[in-house]
């Protein structure tokens, strides 16, 4: 390696200093001359009619500005939040997209619904004022779960939505399917929930909204993963705000998992109520309405089959699923079910045919979106608990029956019969290294040296891939998205040799301030800490599409690495004519140009600074300056895969279920710097475990209340609920379309490690019957299971 | 939170003056009493802060027992040598309890005081006999819980002190909520010569013994004794995190796992 913090190096985040003396700055932070603070006035109710608002008592309240309504921004024109996506049923009709308003007009959908807002001098008076914002509601009838709200008697969530139906989409050869299925040897089947999740980044969003009327220009800093994307929903559809006269600025993010990426209505009402009151408007959640309003994740309920013929090979797969959207469709909704779900049902099996039909329902629950993973979890743990159960039904070790269906190498490029194509992956070789690494055949002898001390013993696979590195603008667009999905990176030399990166990719945690850096000082050999990474200000970076879907290295790296192909041309022919040589003389080396053949050359530092002193430049051939940029549209999406392996030990007298070793076998491709690679793949790895033992956003189908509204009832795992794992990855498969070769590593974690987890459960379980629990596998669910087996296997 | 006035007063005698304004709340360490003012459930116009009375901190070796302060925290509890060398059962309840975070703040008066049914405490101040005193009188812990939240205390009552009885033996078993860590099921078994002592907590509606598992282990203080014994689901809580009849298994499994520790 030529420069010590180039790629492949564990440089130690140079972020972290900032953030962990406290020095970070949040959108909560930041403080303007003359700012208000606003609070919501939610409704407790899941659905009503509003009959009207009295804020009379509020408005004479200590410190208040200004109380504002729905009608308010009805008069104002303000429009309705946008879906980015665009879903068609199979009858080729368009999804139902309902009005979604940052304040409600006339009825509320969800407990938590906004209805008005009330700015004040002090978050105080804002707050006690909200209380006396006197509401009158008719209750009306709600539903929460999915499964009733397809019922002919379930309350209508949006008139426009008949039966509460957003869509009713499918993918793939029904025929094919049906005709496997009537050969098939061996059928396996399953019926599973995956269970909504509340994604509780540290950091609780928050909105400021200024304008100057000097220029009309506006500004807003927001908790986002994406602020241009913000930018281009919040100013053409929903305030009529022209993008040059609006900058929106996603300064230190706290953590996102997804639930940062859409545009919320809260974002549009702050910069709205900036101009109508004159003053700066600041909004920060509280950890209760982020519980309540952030969007939530899963929640989908599924039946799937698998057949087989005699040796367990697999056939052909039918899956179907109910997916909750919630109360209205957030911003890219109606993807995550459909194309981010069942294009992955493939999975790393050659089943060559699959048909898997998905109906999108509205309920009065806050609106679920993408969560880490975001649809591929889903279609991960489908298939492999359904692979788990066809082992079984084929009588097939575990291991072997995904090693006989597995996609082999050499098919790559291996076209699925779910749309995608996989460019590479060796899904032998992870299992290869796996098995060995978890000494699966010391497995029987642990179980039996468990059981002596009364305890369970289960061991579970996990055999995942995903599609990241989103997208191919042209495949997105095909396939319903309103946007392109490339990304933008400019590469600033300064006269003296330090540089400035602007990328459109958004670091809320990844630590992209490195990553991207290190990519820099390899290529000019600059020392890391001359290179700067600016990201998350619409003011500075040309344009974005920002960060989510593992997409920030497979796409933001690989925009970088156009833009600095960019500059090294441009550098070329500086050291050219420096040097007094053809331009195709001029060898480049880890930043150095030189003659080739000689010892004339120059480093990139002196080629900078002439690039801003251009005292003898040919201008007509050369221009001064040292700064590019570039777009970069991907060829296809990447695909991550791996092997995990979970080992889980149960007490039976109580339920409670240990996970005792974890290990990741992954391929992300090539790897830039492995010390952040394994952070991002423990932290997946705690949120799936979470999935499968500790984390479950309940509300109750009655009352509509969400039961799960704290940390006191909403379990998010700590440290002490994970053991240490095992983490090895290999670079043997580098992404085939990309040129770093990387398939990014965000999402991994969270995708395979749910149904590694729940298969090592079951397995565990396997000795009293049970062939199934849905998650999150709770002591009293596991023990239930325990006392509900049949006597003479629970005898055993 | 709503604004209130705060007082610290240093003595006793003035924490009780203080504690008679109208609608005035004492202060222990925050971690019940503070969460419920930042969610704006409770609104009282004075708080009393115990922090700086001298008279309730402290724990000391009494006659056939310990006596600890109201105002020590659940920390101290766990880390006292005096607690761990004559009630190590009740060191390993302080240090079960909550996060650090709330170990370092939470006091043993405001626990007791506060009577949360799922708390830990309640099973002690049963089970050790304990006798709780106040500001103006002496509450045996038996009499002490009342139900669900309360308690035997008088408006603007100040617990001062508990003094609990140095048992032969006695463990805590606890199964907590995974979540807020509390006990969906908490058994503090102890022994006294003959007699033993089983006091549930987390279960029901407020801490609870049980006489059969007492007898029981009266004639056999050994967890096989409890085999085949059960308490009633009928009058357990039921949540989200466990159901009744779950409850009342738990009940048995941590009573057992309690005398195998007390070994
Ligand atoms: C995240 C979390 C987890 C927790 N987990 C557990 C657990 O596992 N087990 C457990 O037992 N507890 C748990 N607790 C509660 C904790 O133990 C608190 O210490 C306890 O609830 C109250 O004690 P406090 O000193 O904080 O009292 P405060 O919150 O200050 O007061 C509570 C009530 O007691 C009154 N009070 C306080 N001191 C006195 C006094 N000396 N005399 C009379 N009245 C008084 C107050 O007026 C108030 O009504 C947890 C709390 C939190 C926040």
């Amino acid at each position: 390696m030529a420069n010590p913090n180039g790629v492949g190096a564990s440089v130690r985040r140079l972020e972290d200093p900032r953030f962990l003396t406290g020095r970070g700055n949040y959108t909560d932070d930041f403080k303007r001359p003359n700012m208000t603070h606003l609070v919501h006035v939610r409704s407790p109710y899941p659905h009503a009619l509003v009959k009207g608002i009295d804020a009379s008592a509020a408005l004479a309240a200590p410190g208040v500005v200004a109380v504002l309504t729905g009608a308010d921004m009805e008069a104002d024109k303000v429009g309705s939040l946008p879906c980015g996506w665009q879903i068609h049923s199979k009858d080729g009709s368009p999804m139902k997209e309902p009005g979604h308003f940052p304040l409600a007009r006339g009825r509320v959908r969800y407990v938590g619904d906004a209805v008005a807002v009330v700015i004040a001098e002090t978050k105080d008076q804002a707050r006690d004022a909200a209380e006396l914002v006197v509401v009158d509601y008719e209750e009306l009838p709600a539903v929460t779960a999915s499964t009733r709200a397809v019922t002919a008697e379930a309350p209508q969530v949006h008139d426009e939505a008949p039966g509460n139906l957003c869509y009713d989409w499918h993918l793939g050869d029904k025929a094919a399917v049906d005709a496997a299925f009537a050969q098939a040897a061996h059928v396996a089947t399953i019926d599973l929930v995956n269970n909504r999740l509340v994604p509780n980044a540290m950091e609780p969003r928050a909105a400021l909204g200024e304008y100057d009327p000097s220029n009309g220009e506006y500004t807003l800093t927001t908790t986002s993963q994406n602020p241009h994307v913000i930018r281009l929903l919040m100013g053409a559809f929903v305030l009529g705000i022209p993008e040059h006269k609006l900058r929106v600025v996603a300064p230190d993010v706290g953590g996102g998992f997804g639930s940062k990426i859409f545009h919320y209505g809260e974002e549009a009402v702050v910069t709205w109520a900036a101009k109508k009151i004159g003053r700066p408007v600041k909004w920060t959640a509280d950890r209760s309405e982020s519980f309540l309003t952030d969007a939530h994740g899963r929640d989908h309920v599924s039946h799937a089959e698998m057949a087989m013929d005699q040796d367990g090979h697999f056939l052909a797969l039918r899956v179907s699923t109910l997916a909750n959207l919630g109360a209205y469709l957030s911003t890219f909704a109606p993807s995550i079910p459909t194309y981010l779900y069942a294009t992955l049902l493939a999975g790393q099996y050659k089943t060559p045919a699959i048909y898997a039909e998905v109906k999108a329902v509205f309920t009065n629950t806050a609106p679920v979106d993408a969560y880490r993973g975001a649809g591929r979890p889903e279609a991960c743990y489908l298939i492999e608990r359904l692979v788990d159960i066809a082992a079984g039904v084929a009588g097939l070790d575990r291991a072997e029956i995904r090693r006989r269906n597995f996609v082999p190498a050499s098919a790559m490029p291996y076209q699925t019969p779910v749309a995608l194509q996989y460019d590479s992956g060796d899904f032998a070789k992870n299992l290869d290294i796996a098995l060995p690494l978890v000494d699966y055949d010391g497995f029987a002898a642990r179980k039996a040296a468990s059981k002596a001390k009364g305890k369970l013993r289960g061991i579970g696979f996990s055999t995942y891939i995903e599609a990241c590195g989103i997208a191919p603008s042209n495949v997105a667009g095909a396939l319903g998205a309103r946007a392109g999905l490339y990304e933008c990176a400019e590469v600033r030399f300064h006269p003296t040799g330090s540089v400035t990166v602007f990328t459109g990719s958004h670091s809320h945690g990844q630590g992209h301030e490195t990553t991207f850096a290190q990519l820099v000082a390899e290529r000019f050999g600059v020392p890391i800490e001359n290179v700067e990474i600016v990201h998350g200000d619409t003011s500075k970076i040309p344009f974005g599409m920002g960060t989510y879907g593992s997409r920030s290295l497979a796409v933001g790296g690989s925009a970088l690495v156009k833009a600095m192909d960019k500059v090294e041309r441009k550098a070329k022919k500086i050291a050219a004519h420096m040097l007094e040589a053809a331009e195709t003389d001029i060898e480049v080396k880890d930043g150095r140009f030189t003659v080739a053949g000689t010892d004339k050359s120059l480093g990139i530092g002196d080629i900078a600074l002439q690039a801003y002193v251009p005292h003898n430049f040919p201008l007509d051939e050369l221009e001064p300056g040292l700064d590019e940029q570039a777009f970069y549209d991907p060829k296809n999406f990447t695909y991550p895969n791996g092997c995990h392996v979970c080992e889980v030990e149960i007490d039976p007298e109580t339920g409670v279920t240990q996970v005792v070793a974890f290990s990741a076998v992954d391929d992300f491709g090539n790897v830039i710097n492995p010390l952040i690679v394994e952070g991002q793949v423990h932290g997946g790895i705690v949120q799936g475990i979470g999935q499968a033992l500790l984390e479950n956003c309940v509300y109750d189908d009655e009352s509509g209340q969400l039961l799960t509204g704290s940390f006191m009832d909403y379990c998010m795992p700590r440290a002490d609920d994970v053991p240490s794992f095992t983490v090895r990855y290999h670079e043997d498969q580098p992404c085939t379309h990309n040129p770093l070769g990387v398939k990014g590593c965000g999402e991994a974690g969270t995708i395979g490690a749910s149904a590694a987890t729940m298969n090592a459960v079951v397995d565990a379980l396997s000795a009293f019957g049970v062939t199934h629990l849905d998650m999150p596998a709770t002591p009293e669910k596991v023990w239930r299971a325990i006392q509900n087996a049949t006597p003479a296997l629970a005898a055993e | 939170m709503y604004a209130f006035t705060y007082q610290r007063p240093s003595t006793l005698a003035d924490a009780v003056a203080a504690a008679q304004a109208e609608d005035a709340k004492l202060l222990g360490g925050g971690q019940t009493l503070l969460p419920t003012l930042k969610q704006r459930l409770a609104q009282p116009s004075a708080l009393v802060d115990l922090s700086g009375v001298a008279e309730m901190k402290g724990i000391n070796a009494v006659d056939g027992g310990l006596e600890v302060g109201a105002f020590t925290r659940h920390s101290e509890v766990a880390h006292s040598d005096l607690v761990k060398a004559t009630i190590p059962a009740l060191a390993s309840l302080a240090e079960g309890i909550g996060d650090r975070q709330v170990r370092n703040m939470g006091t043993l008066g405001g626990s007791i005081a506060n009577a949360d049914p799922s708390a830990d405490y309640p099973s002690a101040v049963v089970a050790l006999k304990a006798t709780v005193t106040t500001d103006r009188r002496t509450i045996a812990g038996d009499d002490f819980f009342t139900g669900m939240f309360e308690t035997a205390l008088e408006p603007g009552e100040i617990v001062k002190s508990v003094r609990f009885s140095t048992p032969d033996k006695a463990a805590y078993a606890k199964f907590r909520n995974p979540a807020s860590r509390y006990a969906i099921v908490g058994v503090f078994v102890a022994k006294y010569g003959a007699e033993v002592r089983v006091a549930v907590t987390g279960a029901a509606g407020s801490v609870f013994r049980v006489p059969a598992f007492e007898a029981a282990l009266e004639a056999n203080f050994a967890a096989e004794a409890l085999n085949g014994l059960s308490v009633s689901a009928d009058d357990l809580n039921a949540d989200l995190h466990a159901s009744a009849d779950y409850r009342a298994h738990l009940v048995t499994v941590m009573a057992k796992r309690a005398v195998e520790a007390a070994g």
